[in-house]
C-alpha cells in the first residue's frame, strides 16, 4: 500500500469534547487523519438534552404503541374490515396490530440510533489488524504436535490401519443413503414406468364433466365448447385411495370443433363429431393445462407458455414442450353418452427417462 | 355465514354496509335495467327493422350485409341476442381498430339500440337468447361451489382472482372485476372471441348462477392483509419488495452512516 | 455521555461481570473485544439485513408452527371463510387458512413470515453484489463468500419448501413442476421423483417431508453457518473503503461498545419494525384466494416466489429440445434451465474468488475493499452475470408483464431469449469501457487536481481553468488504487535449453491475467501525485488574489474584467471594456 500525506487541515486534534480521552490500552485511538467536527450536543449542552429527552420519547412512544396493539389485539373483531385510503377495504385487526406493533418496533431502532449518532462519541477511531497468518512459534508447535500425533499413532506406519480405516469411513454413508429406499414404499409388482403410464381410462368408461361429476352427451357440447372432464367414478377411487394421484393423471379437456378444421389426430378416427379428448396436464413439466383458444385451437400453458394446436393432434408450436398433448380416443355409448375407447396410447404429463421404452 | 355475521358487531360494518348497500342497489339497478332488452327481445317486429337498420350502417361492413360473413368478421348467423348484446353493449363491438382482439370501451349504442341490434339477429337464426332475470339472480346460489367452479372452468385464463391473463400472441383473457352477472353468463354462453362456449348442458344455469356468485364476491372481497397489490401474485409481491421495502431498508441504513450535525 | 463514577448501573453491571467471569472467564474475550472495531458504511448494512430478516423469520415461523398442520390428509373446510365453506381440501391448507382467518394476529405473523422470507433472500443478494463488487471475497476471505453462496443455495431452499407448505393452487403447481425437474434427471429421475414424493405425484407424503426440512434441517444448517460467517468476520475484522487513515493494516470505525452495539441493535429492530409494518399494510400471499391444491386445476399467472423466478423463466425460455438416445429419454428443454444452468452458475459463484486469484496472481491479503472501477473486468463479469439473471427473471414473468402492458408473450419471449445471448457480453463490454472512462478521470484528478469549472483570463489574455487540489478524502480514496502486473508469458524453453512443464498452464494464465489486466490505467507514482496535487494548488493559488478584484470590477478606475465566469453576466466595467 502506498501511503500519501493527505492534504490535511490543521484543525485536526481530538479529544477537546470530553469524551474520546481513548487510553492507548482500549485498543485503539483517533484517526490522526480525520479532523474531527464537534456535533451541536457536542458543544450545546441544551442540545444535548433535546437530544436525550428525544431519545426518551422514542423508546416511551414505543411502550404505548406495544399498549395499543395488546388492546387492538383484545378489542377489535378479527373479521372486521376497515377502509383506508390507498389501501382499500382491509382487515382491521391486521393493519391495526401490524401498524401498532411495529411502530413500537420501528420506534425501539429509532431511539437507540439517534441515541447512538447524537450523544456516543462520534470520533473514528483506528485498530490495527493482526495477519491471519500464525505466528511462527505456533506454527513451530503445530507442526510438532501434529509430527508427534503422527508418529505416536503410528498412521504413516501401519498402512494396513490407514487403509483400512479410510475404507470403512468411506462406506460408511452408503446405509444413510441405502435406507432412503423406502421414502417410497414400492406396492409389490409396480414400477414407475407403469405407474406413470397406465390411467383410468380403460375402455367404455363414462367421461364426466369436472365439478359436477355429470356424464356427457355430444350434444351437450357445442363447436367452440369446453369441457374439463375425469373418468367416472374418480370420486370412488380417490376416497380409496386417499391421494389425488389418479386425479392427477386422468384429467382432460373436451373440446368441439367443426370436424373439417381437424387437420390431423393421433389416431385414426378417435375423435367423435369434432368431439376431441386431450390430456389435461402438460407435457412439460405437468402444469394442468385448460386455456383453450376456440377461434385458434390453440392450448396454452399457464405456467410456461407451451402452446399446443389441437386441430393438429396437439402438437407443440411454440414454448418449451417437446411433445404432443397425449390424446385420448372416444366414442359413444349405448345410452348416448361420452366414453374413452383405450387408455392413453402413451404416458401423459412430462417425460421421464424410461417414456420411450414402454 | 358466521365471517359476514361476526363482522356486523364492528363499528366500521356501518361504513361497510353503507358501501354494501350502495353497491347492491347499484347491481340491482343495473340488472333491472338490463332486463328490459331482455323482456323486449322477444322481438317486436319494428324491433327487428330498426336492428336491422343499425346493422347495415355499423355491422355489415365486416360482417356482410346479410351476416353472413366476410374476409373482415365471422358470420352473425345463429350467434344468438345474447351475443350481439355482449359484444356491443361492452363496447367491444363495434371494433374500434384491428388488433390481436377486441376491448371493452365505451359502448357507441345506447341499451334500446342495442336491443333492437339484438333482436334482428336472433331474428336470423336461433341462438343463445339473453338471459332472464331469473337466470341471473345468483342470491340463492352456493359461493364455494362457484368457486370450485371457477378454478376448474376460468381461473385458467381469468386468474384465480380474475385479474385476467396473457392468451398467446398477445391475445389476453380480460379483467372480471368489473363484469356484471349478465356479462358473466353471456360470455359463458356465446364463448366471445378466444373464450371457449360454456354451454347450459355442460354447466347449468345453477352452476353458472354459482360462478356469478363467487365472481361477484371476488369483486366485493376485502383485503384481510391490507393492500392487496391488484392480487397478482408473486410478481407483484415481488416488485413490491424489491422496489418499496429495500428502499425502506436501504433509507435507513444510509440515515444511519449519516453523521450528526 | 455521562460522566458520573458510581452510578448503581455500572455497579451492577461490573458486579455481573464478575460473577460470570468467575465461573467462565469470559473477561479475557470482552476486554479484548468491547472495544473492537467495526468500520461504517451504509453498504455494510445490507448482510445485516439478510441477519435480522432471518431472525424474523425464525420468530414468526416458531409461531406458525404452533398452529400449522402437515397433513394431506383431505377434510372438509368449516371455518369461517365463506368463499371455501364446504371445499374439499387438505389438512395443510386448512390449517392455513385458519391461521389466516381464526387465530387473531395470525394473518400478521404469516404475512411477516412470508415477507422477511422474500427479504432475507433479497438481502442476501444485494449484500453478494455488495462483497462482489468491492473485492471483498479475496484474501483472506474466500472461505467466507464459500460459506456466503451455501447460504444463498440454502435460502432457495429454505424458500421454496416454504412456499410449498400451505398447499394452495399456487404452491401446488409449484410442486407439480418440481416432479417434472425431478423427472428430467437422466438414469435416476424417474426413481428419484417417486422417492421424493412417496409414490405418484402429488401423493400424500411430500407436504409433511417438506416441513420437516422446512422447519430443522434447512433452518439448521442456515443458523450453523450463519454462525460460521459471523465468527470468521469477527476473526478477520471487517474490511474497509480506502479512505483517510485507512490502511490495509488497521481498521477504522467505531468500537463494539456503545456505538456499534447501538447502531446494529437499533437497525435489527429497524429492520423488524419495517417488516411488521409490511405485513400488516400489505397482502402477501393471499392462498384463499387461490383455493385448494388439485392436480388438474391451475391459475393463469402461476409464478414462484421471486427468488425461484429465474428459474422459472429459464425453463419459459428454453427451445423444446428433446432426446432419444438408445430408447432413454432426455428432457434437456427441463434438464438444462432447472438443473444445468443454476449448477454453473453456483459453482461458477463458489469458484470465483480463486478463479480470479489464480488467473492475476494476486496472493496479497485484502483488507481493503477495491473500488469497482479499479477492477473492470470482474465489475463486468458481475454486471453481465446480473443481466443474465435478470433476463431470466423477466422471463419468469413475461406472461404477467405481456398482460400489464398489453404484448404478445410470443414476441416478449423471443426477445428475451434473443437478449439471454447477446446481451450479456454487451453488458460486459460497455461496464468495462465506463471502469476504465472513470479510472482515467482519476488519474487526471490525481494528475491536476479537481476542475473546478471556473475559467480565468490571466492578466497577459491567456485563459486557463482553475484546477484545485483534491480533498484529503478524495486523494485518500482515489490514490488507494492498486495496480497489479499482468503476469510475464511463459518461455517455452529457457536460455539453458530447459523446456518449461508447465508451459501450456502458464500461458493460459498469462492469457487470463492480460484479460483481466491489460486496460489498466496506471497509477501515477506519489511523486508525481505530489506534484501534480501542488500544482492545483498553485493554479488555485493564482486565483485567489483575482477575487480581490472582483469588487474593483465596479470601480472605474480599477483594471476589473479579468475574472469571468461562464455564465455570468459580464460586469459593467467588462462591457465598457468591450466597446473600447
Amino acid at each position: 500500500m502506498n501511503e500519501i500525506t493527505p492534504m490535511s487541515d490543521e484543525n485536526g486534534e481530538v479529544g477537546n469534547d470530553g469524551h474520546s480521552h481513548a487510553p492507548a490500552k482500549l485498543g485503539y485511538s483517533p484517526v490522526a487523519e480525520i479532523p474531527h467536527r464537534l456535533r451541536v450536543t457536542d458543544t450545546d449542552p441544551k442540545a444535548a438534552r433535546r437530544a436525550e429527552r428525544q431519545v426518551a420519547s422514542m423508546f416511551t412512544l414505543s411502550m404505548v404503541f406495544i399498549i395499543l396493539s395488546v388492546v387492538a389485539y383484545v378489542t377489535i373483531d378479527k373479521f372486521a374490515v376497515v377502509y383506508i385510503p390507498v389501501l382499500g377495504e382491509v382487515g382491521a385487526s391486521n393493519v391495526v396490530l401490524g401498524l401498532t406493533f411495529g411502530i413500537a418496533v420501528f420506534l425501539i431502532g429509532a431511539g437507540a440510533i439517534q441515541w447512538a449518532k447524537k450523544l456516543m462519541p462520534d470520533v473514528e477511531v483506528v485498530q490495527e489488524r493482526h495477519d491471519m497468518v500464525s505466528e511462527k512459534e505456533d506454527d513451530n508447535l503445530a507442526a510438532a504436535n501434529y509430527e508427534r500425533g503422527r508418529e505416536e499413532s503410528g498412521f504413516a506406519r501401519y498402512k494396513m490401519i490407514r487403509r483400512s480405516l479410510l475404507g470403512a469411513m468411506a462406506l460408511l454413508p452408503i446405509p444413510i443413503i441405502v435406507v432412503l429406499r423406502d421414502l417410497w414404499i414400492t406396492p409389490p409388482g409396480e414400477n414407475p414406468t407403469e405407474i406413470l403410464s397406465t390411467t383410468l381410462w380403460t375402455k367404455g368408461k363414462r367421461i364426466v364433466s369436472d365439478g359436477t361429476y355429470l356424464p356427457v352427451r355430444p350434444e351437450d357440447l357445442p363447436v367452440g365448447g369446453l369441457v374439463s372432464a375425469l373418468p367416472e367414478g374418480i370420486l370412488e377411487v380417490q376416497e380409496e385411495e386417499h391421494n389425488l394421484n389418479a386425479r392427477g393423471k386422468a384429467a382432460i379437456i373436451l373440446v368441439r370443433m367443426d370436424p373439417e378444421q381437424i387437420r390431423s389426430q393421433q389416431g385414426e378416427g378417435w375423435d367423435y363429431n369434432g368431439i376431441l379428448a386431450y390430456s389435461k396436464i402438460c407435457t412439460h413439466v405437468g402444469c394442468p393445462i385448460a386455456l383453450y383458444e376456440q377461434r385458434t385451437h390453440h392450448l396454452l400453458c399457464p405456467c410456461h407458455q407451451s402452446t399446443f394446436d389441437l386441430a393438429d393432434s396437439g402438437a407443440v408450436i411454440f414454448g418449451p414442450a417437446a411433445r404432443n398433448m397425449p390424446q385420448l380416443p372416444i366414442s359413444v355409448d349405448e345410452e348416448g353418452y361420452l366414453i374413452s375407447t383405450q387408455d392413453f396410447a402413451v404416458p401423459v404429463g412430462p417425460s421421464f427417462w424410461e417414456r420411450d421404452r414402454t | 355465514m358466521k365471517f359476514i355475521s361476526a363482522r356486523r358487531r364492528n363499528p366500521f360494518v356501518a361504513v361497510l354496509l353503507l358501501v354494501a348497500a350502495l353497491g347492491a342497489v347499484g347491481i340491482t339497478f343495473s340488472a333491472v335495467s338490463n332486463i328490459q332488452p331482455a323482456q323486449a327481445s322477444l322481438g317486436t317486429q319494428t324491433q327487428v327493422e330498426d336492428g336491422k337498420k343499425l346493422y347495415l350502417e355499423g355491422c355489415s361492413s365486416c360482417h356482410g350485409l346479410d351476416a353472413q360473413g366476410s374476409m373482415n368478421g365471422p358470420t352473425l348467423i345463429g350467434v344468438g341476442a345474447a351475443a350481439v348484446h355482449f359484444q356491443v353493449s361492452t363496447g367491444r363491438m363495434p371494433l374500434a381498430a384491428p388488433g390481436a382482439q377486441a376491448t371493452a370501451k365505451e359502448p357507441i349504442y345506447d341499451v334500446e339500440e342495442v336491443a333492437a341490434m339484438s333482436a334482428y339477429i336472433a331474428s336470423l337464426a336461433p341462438g343463445p337468447a339473453i338471459p332472464t332475470s331469473e337466470d341471473l339472480d345468483y342470491s340463492n346460489a352456493d359461493v364455494a361451489e362457484g368457486g370450485v367452479l371457477f378454478r376448474i372452468n376460468c381461473a385458467q385464463c381469468h386468474q384465480a382472482a380474475g385479474q385476467g391473463g396473457a392468451l398467446t400472441q398477445g391475445k389476453y383473457a380480460p379483467n372480471l372485476m368489473q363484469a356484471t352477472p349478465q356479462e358473466i353468463y353471456e360470455a359463458m354462453v356465446t364463448g366471445p372471441q378466444s373464450m371457449p362456449v360454456f354451454s347450459n348442458e355442460t354447466l347449468p344455469i345453477k352452476d353458472k348462477q354459482a360462478v356469478t356468485a363467487y365472481i361477484m364476491a371476488l369483486q366485493e372481497a376485502p383485503s384481510p392483509g391490507g393492500l392487496s397489490l391488484g392480487r397478482l401474485g408473486p410478481v407483484a409481491e415481488g416488485l413490491f419488495m424489491w422496489v418499496a421495502v429495500f428502499a425502506a431498508f436501504i433509507g435507513a441504513a444510509v440515515w444511519i452512516g449519516i453523521k450528526a450535525r | 455521555m455521562s460522566t458520573t463514577t458510581d452510578h448503581p448501573v455500572e455497579q451492577v453491571g461490573g458486579a455481573t461481570a464478575k460473577y460470570v467471569d468467575q465461573r467462565l472467564g469470559s473477561n479475557k474475550f470482552l476486554g479484548r473485544n468491547l472495544g473492537k472495531v467495526f468500520p461504517d458504511h451504509w453498504s455494510f448494512m445490507l448482510g445485516e439485513i439478510a441477519l435480522y430478516s432471518f431472525i424474523v423469520v425464525l420468530l414468526t415461523g416458531t409461531f406458525l408452527t404452533f398452529f400449522y398442520n402437515p397433513s394431506m390428509v383431505e377434510v372438509v373446510y368449516n371455518g369461517s371463510y365463506v368463499p371455501l365453506k364446504g371445499v374439499q381440501m387438505s389438512e395443510a391448507y386448512a390449517s392455513s387458512l385458519n391461521i389466516s382467518f381464526e387465530v387473531r394476529g395470525g394473518l400478521l405473523i404469516r404475512q411477516m413470515h412470508h415477507w422477511s422470507a422474500l427479504i432475507f433472500v433479497a438481502a442476501m443478494a444485494v449484500h453478494m453484489f455488495r462483497v462482489f463488487f468491492t473485492g471483498a471475497f479475496r484474501k483472506p476471505r474466500e472461505f467466507n463468500w464459500l460459506v456466503g453462496v451455501g447460504l444463498t443455495a440454502l435460502a432457495l431452499g429454505a424458500g421454496f419448501t416454504g412456499y410449498s407448505l400451505p398447499d394452495d393452487l399456487l404452491s401446488g403447481t409449484g410442486l407439480q413442476i418440481i416432479r417434472g425437474i425431478l423427472q428430467s434427471i437422466p438414469l435416476v429421475g424417474t426413481w428419484a421423483a417417486f422417492l421424493v414424493f412417496g409414490g405418484e405425484f402429488p401423493g400424500t407424503d411430500i407436504i409433511p417431508r417438506l416441513y420437516a426440512a422446512h422447519i430443522l434441517l434447512i433452518p439448521g444448517i442456515i443458523l450453523a453457518l450463519i454462525t460460521v460467517h459471523l465468527m470468521m468476520v469477527w476473526t478477520q475484522k471487517h474490511t474497509q473503503f480506502p479512505g483517510p487513515g485507512r490502511t490495509n493494516t488497521n481498521v477504522v470505525g467505531y468500537p463494539l461498545l456503545p456505538v456499534y452495539m447501538a447502531k446494529a441493535g437499533g437497525f435489527f429492530f429497524i429492520v423488524f419494525g419495517i417488516i411488521a409494518l409490511i405485513g400488516g399494510l400489505v397482502t402477501v400471499n393471499p392462498i384463499w384466494i387461490f383455493g385448494p391444491y388439485t392436480p388438474d386445476q391451475v391459475s393463469a399467472g402461476t409464478q414462484p416466489d421471486w427468488y425461484i423466478g429465474w428459474l422459472d423463466g429459464a425453463l419459459r425460455l428454453m427451445p423444446n429440445w428433446e432426446s432419444v438416445i438408445a430408447g432413454f429419454t432426455i428432457s434437456w428443454n427441463v434438464l438444462i434451465p432447472s438443473v444445468v444452468i443454476p449448477g454453473i452458475l453456483f459453482t461458477g459463484l463458489a469458484l470465483y474468488p480463486f478463479l480470479e486469484a489464480w488467473a492475476t496472481g494476486d496472493k496479497r491479503e485484502h483488507n481493503l475493499l477495491e473500488r469497482p472501477r479499479n477492477a473492470p473486468v470482474r465489475t463486468g463479469i458481475g454486471v453481465a452475470a446480473i443481466v443474465f439473471y435478470g433476463i431470466l427473471w423477466i422471463g419468469g414473468g413475461n406472461d404477467v408483464i405481456a398482460a400489464a402492458f398489453s404484448l404478445s408473450f410470443n414476441v416478449l419471449s423471443w426477445a428475451l431469449r434473443i437478449g439471454l445471448i447477446i446481451l450479456p457480453p454487451i453488458a460486459f463490454l460497455i461496464t468495462k469501457r465506463i471502469c476504465l472512462g472513470l479510472q482515467r478521470k482519476d488519474r487526471e484528478k490525481l494528475l491536476h487536481g479537481y476542475e473546478s469549472g471556473r475559467v480565468l483570463r490571466l492578466p497577459h489574455g491567456e485563459f486557463i481553468e482553475v484546477h484545485q487540489p483534491l480533498n484529503y478524502k478524495e486523494l485518500a480514496v482515489i490514490s488507494a488504487k492498486d495496480d497489479l502486473p499482468v503476469l510475464p508469458a511463459p518461455v517455452k524453453v529457457d536460455a539453458d535449453g530447459v523446456r518449461n512443464p508447465n508451459y501450456r498452464v502458464d500461458q493460459l494464465r498469462h492469457k487470463l491475467s492480460s484479460f483481466f489486466l491489460r486496460d489498466n490505467i496506471e497509477r501515477p507514482t506519489d511523486a508525481e501525485i505530489e506534484a501534480g496535487q501542488a500544482h492545483a494548488a498553485h493554479s488555485a493559488a493564482l486565483e485567489a488574489p483575482l477575487h480581490d478584484y472582483e469588487e474593483l470590477d465596479q470601480d472605474p478606475v480599477g483594471h476589473g474584467g479579468v475574472l469571468h465566469h461562464p455564465g455570468m453576466p459580464m460586469t459593467n466595467q467588462e462591457q465598457v471594456d468591450q466597446k473600447q
